[in-house]
């Protein structure tokens, strides 16, 4: 409780002495919800390079990723973000879920390890965000409840969110299940990997950051 | 009358005994935790009673809901003991309330001021060790639990 105060309190005061333009923009959601992705996409539309790797086997961004300096622009505006791609936050890690994807035990638990701690280090960047993109896999179920605490503490935290249905290429994607599911919330629906509607989703952007 | 306090007191430490007992394998015990059990706790004080209770492989149903503070903790708390505590695996969480239904403006006013002067009862949380469940799948208006084979 002291935290959010605190935290809100930080926030006013930042935003009276802030340099416009200056924006940290979160990645959070479950593993493999295609975070690094979007971030990939963003630095790649923007400054021709990727920020990191991405894999099938969850938890492959076991650290926070930061990105500095990367300049959007849009109807004459420009903004600048500091671009930070989270672990994906999930409520249980079985080291023998990577020996799936052919990791050997001792490999496999060191990764859970590091995926623990990316978990940890996740929760406590919250506190450092201006603005958060959840992204959420618009293949699976959206009420997980990583989702709805993830969301429950940017709102506590007062921070703008925008949440976006990732991987809509696919098949198995619904979409409207994930708008239902977040019916306060603006949800846009993208694919990072082929770039579907990644025009709505900066338009969206820009909306967000007018809330911070 | 010496000898009968004492034999009293021998059978009272004989029932703490029965419930320190581990649990057995194949037993699946499901703690109802009323609301009245955690409103004067603090948050620290709520997640210690949740994972004791978690970490006896029991599986918890909360009368009400965390703050997604706690929440956080909880998950915090959760992932620091993995590899540190022998078998535990994480939780798993889920909560459903009737939040998401349909109010008036006066019915949605006297929830909030209810939430304010009592906590969010009208919800239901249920959280397990995933040593035990396997996955819990929710909607709005379901909860869904899958347990470990055993």
């Amino acid at each position: 409780m002291i935290k959010i105060i605190k935290n809100f309190a930080r926030r006013i005061f930042s935003g009276v002495f802030k340099k416009k333009g200056e924006i940290k923009l979160g990645f959070y959601g479950s593993p493999n919800a295609g975070k690094t992705s979007l971030a990939n996409r963003i630095c790649q539309d923007w400054l021709g390079e990727d920020l990191g790797s991405v894999s099938k086997m969850p938890h492959e961004t076991r650290e926070i990723q930061i990105k500095e300096k990367v300049l959007l622009e849009r109807d004459g505006k420009k903004i600048e973000f500091k671009l930070i791609d989270t672990p994906g936050i999930a409520t249980k890690i079985d080291f023998e879920d990577f020996m799936k994807f052919g990791l050997k035990k001792k490999a496999a638990q060191g990764r859970a390890k590091e995926a623990t701690q990316g978990i940890i280090e996740s929760i406590k960047w919250l506190d450092d965000m201006d603005a958060v993109i959840v992204l959420i896999d618009a293949t699976m179920n959206p009420y997980s409840q990583v989702n709805i605490t993830i969301i429950g503490n940017l709102v506590a935290r007062n921070i703008p969110v925008l949440i976006v249905a990732n991987k809509i290429d696919l098949k198995k994607a619904d979409l409207k299940k994930v708008q239902g599911a977040f019916p306060e919330y603006e949800v846009v629906g993208i694919s990072a990997k082929s770039g579907d509607n990644i025009e709505e989703f900066y338009e969206e952007l820009f909306k967000l950051v007018k809330k911070v | 009358m010496a000898n009968k306090k004492k034999s009293v007191k021998k059978v009272s430490n004989k029932t703490k005994k029965v419930s320190k007992k581990p649990v057995k394998k194949n037993n699946l015990t499901i703690h109802f935790m009323p609301y009245s059990e955690i409103v004067n706790e603090d948050a620290i004080g709520r997640i210690k009673k949740i994972m004791g209770i978690v970490l006896a492989q029991k599986i918890i149903i909360l009368q009400g809901k965390l703050h997604p503070d706690e929440e956080a903790r909880l998950i915090e708390n959760s992932m620091t003991l993995i590899g540190n505590i022998k078998d535990f695996q994480g939780i798993e969480i889920a909560a459903i309330s009737g939040e998401n239904e349909n109010k008036g403006l006066f019915n949605k006013v006297r929830h909030n001021i209810a939430k304010i002067l009592v906590g969010e009862q009208d919800a239901i949380t249920i959280i397990g060790p995933a040593s035990v469940v396997k996955e819990i799948t929710q909607d709005p208006k379901k909860i869904e639990l899958m347990l470990q084979k055993r």
